[in-house]
């Protein structure tokens, strides 16, 4: 990774846990092979997009120690669908000359997990998704993951530049200590809108989303059901519940 | 009547039941033609598998590079299959590959996106239920083909016999769908059980056990059954992560779901209260889970458990 980049992306409005945890996979990486910052090798920029409070989201990554950041916010993106979004994130990442991009991952039933796929596929990179460990070689330039979903584990490999997306609990994410909060003061912070981009606002934000919501309504509350206190029948009694309603 | 296309997975040595799912919720709204990427030379044997529920074609694809690199290679394929041949919609399971499977041929064919539908209906609009099983909500695809992942469990399939007309096609997979490789393949230690997300029932374990799981998996075992864990159990240690239900973890929507221990915590109930019937099984009578039960016993799982499990065994024999 020599003269490169290690970076990672945000890709909600707060720096949830699971964005946590791809910045500190990112300041990991780094830290393995030389560090990150003033002097060293490395450098981790954050990139994330959202509204305006998207800086506080930013700032905190900074205060755990990533380099710098770029954020973008503009009222044209408000509504954006995951099509919309993964455009905008790959297009700013594109500007860069990053060799890794890491995002959080939400559970694998979160509408978001499918975002980082979608930006390895706009930027023809290598795509490490749902990686529960992450294994990097700076000198083959090059990455292995262990893959965790339903399917078991798979172990995958790739060459740079590869996105890559961790599940939760692939780390312990670190506390800011105080000297980094104060030192995240001082970092760079690029803001950006979406006309630095280059891309039209019809395609994004409500306006180029590809879905329409046509209503959203309350469910109704579950109906009571039965409560029986165990006087030491209640498991035959469950059985009997079960029969009847045809469950076995 | 429009063309629906779904995305038959092959699951193991079989092709996954989720695929009769999304052929019974395509059929709501056209012609279903099942898309099958097999491995080079297995195109026919998995496609024989595909001889249920209102599959009219099926295209076999048949390459070892679906399995060699993931995600982008099958998404390429589909693509092509797509752009030939235009169906309306494409449906897709929503598990970690569908979901990324879907979202790059959506990337790839600029289609709209719609993950975890519970239902479709005949002009496409897909019904999702979201922030825990509080909303209901439709949306529909405004632009291209609608793409639409759904849930299993959603709905029961339509199994009655069928003969689709299979044919064969051949797709070149490009060199940027090559990108990242699988070196090898630990498929998921499950002990014989199904696999949660697609279990018919789940029985899972919460606090409540202190630990010893082993009522819950004999009851689970007994019904043919997954195992789940609420968030305390997992992060106790007491069972894998990869079980723990809930909003940082799986949601299931299973037929049965019997709750034994678990309080309900809302990050728990966000990843199970779609559940068609819930059982819930506490000695707390306060327990906030109770609000879900279909049929709640008040009462220790040590001697509720034991005693269900016999009960269903002995119906069995």
């Amino acid at each position: 990774m020599e003269g490169g980049r290690l970076d990672r992306l945000s890709v909600d409005s707060v720096l949830n846990d699971l964005d946590e945890y791809a910045v500190e996979e990112a300041l990991r990486i780094a830290e393995a092979h030389g560090g990150n910052g003033a002097g060293a090798p490395h450098s981790v920029t954050v990139i994330s997009m959202g509204p305006e409070r998207t800086v506080d989201v930013a700032r905190k990554a900074l205060s755990m120690g990533a380099d710098s950041a770029i954020i973008i916010t503009d009222d044209a993106l408000a509504g954006s669908d995951a099509l919309g979004t993964s455009k905008v994130l790959a297009a700013l990442i594109a500007k860069g000359d990053f060799d890794l991009v890491i995002c959080g991952t939400e559970s694998t039933d979160a509408r978001m997990s499918v975002i980082p796929a979608m930006i390895a596929m706009r930027l023809g990179w290598a795509q490490l998704t749902f990686a529960g460990s992450v294994t990097v070689d700076p000198v083959a330039k090059s990455a292995v993951i262990a893959r965790m979903t339903e399917s078991g584990v798979e172990k995958m490999s790739a060459s740079f530049p590869a996105v890559i997306s961790v599940v939760e609990k692939i780390n312990e994410p670190r506390y800011p200590s105080f000297k980094g909060i104060m030192a995240a003061k001082k970092k760079l912070m690029e803001v950006q809108t979406l006309a630095s981009t280059g891309i039209d606002a019809n395609l994004v934000g409500t306006a180029g989303s590809k879905s329409t919501v046509i209503d959203a309504v309350p469910r109704p509350p579950r109906a009571a059901g039965i409560k029986v206190v165990d006087e030491g029948n209640a498991g035959t009694e469950l059985v009997n519940f079960l029969v009847e309603k045809k469950l076995i | 009547m429009s063309e629906i296309f779904v995305l038959a997975e092959i699951a193991g040595e079989k092709v996954a039941k989720t695929t009769f799912e999304l052929a019974t919720l395509g059929a709501h709204a056209g012609s279903v033609t099942a898309i099958l990427l097999a491995p080079a030379g297995r195109g026919a044997e998995f496609a024989a598998h595909l001889n249920a529920g209102p599959i009219e074609r099926v295209i076999v694809v048949e390459s070892d590079e679906f399995a060699r690199y993931g995600v982008p290679a099958s998404a390429y394929a589909i693509s092509q299959l797509l752009t030939s041949q235009k169906p309306s919609a494409l449906l897709i399971a929503s598990s970690a590959f569908g979901k990324e499977v879907a979202g790059c041929v959506a990337v790839l064919t600029d289609s709209g996106i719609i993950t975890d539908a519970v239902d479709v209906a005949a002009d496409l609009t897909a019904t999702q239920i979201i922030f825990g099983g509080s909303m209901t909500v439709h949306s529909r695809v405004s632009s291209g083909i609608s793409i639409i992942t759904i849930r299993p469990n959603a709905i029961t399939p339509d199994l009655k016999a069928s003969t689709p007309e299979i044919t064969n096609e051949s797709i070149e997979i490009p060199p940027t769908a090559k990108l990242a490789e699988v070196l090898s393949l630990e498929p998921p230690i499950t002990g014989g059980r199904p696999e949660l997300t697609e279990a018919q029932i789940v029985v899972s374990g919460g606090r409540g056990t202190s630990g010893d799981f082993s009522p819950v998996e004999a009851f689970a075992d007994v019904l043919g059954a997954a195992v789940g864990a609420s968030r305390a159990a997992t992060d106790a240690g007491w069972y894998p992560h990869s079980h723990q239900v809930g909003q940082t973890g799986k949601t299931v929507s299973p037929q049965l779901y019997v709750a034994c221990g678990i309080s309900g915590a809302i990050q728990h109930r966000a990843g199970m209260q779609t559940s068609k019937t819930i059982v819930v099984i506490n000695k707390d009578p306060e327990a906030p889970i109770f609000e879900l039960a279909d049929f709640g016993v008040v009462g220790d799982l040590f001697a509720v458990l034991p005693q269900a499990t016999e009960g269903v065994r002995a119906r069995k024999s």
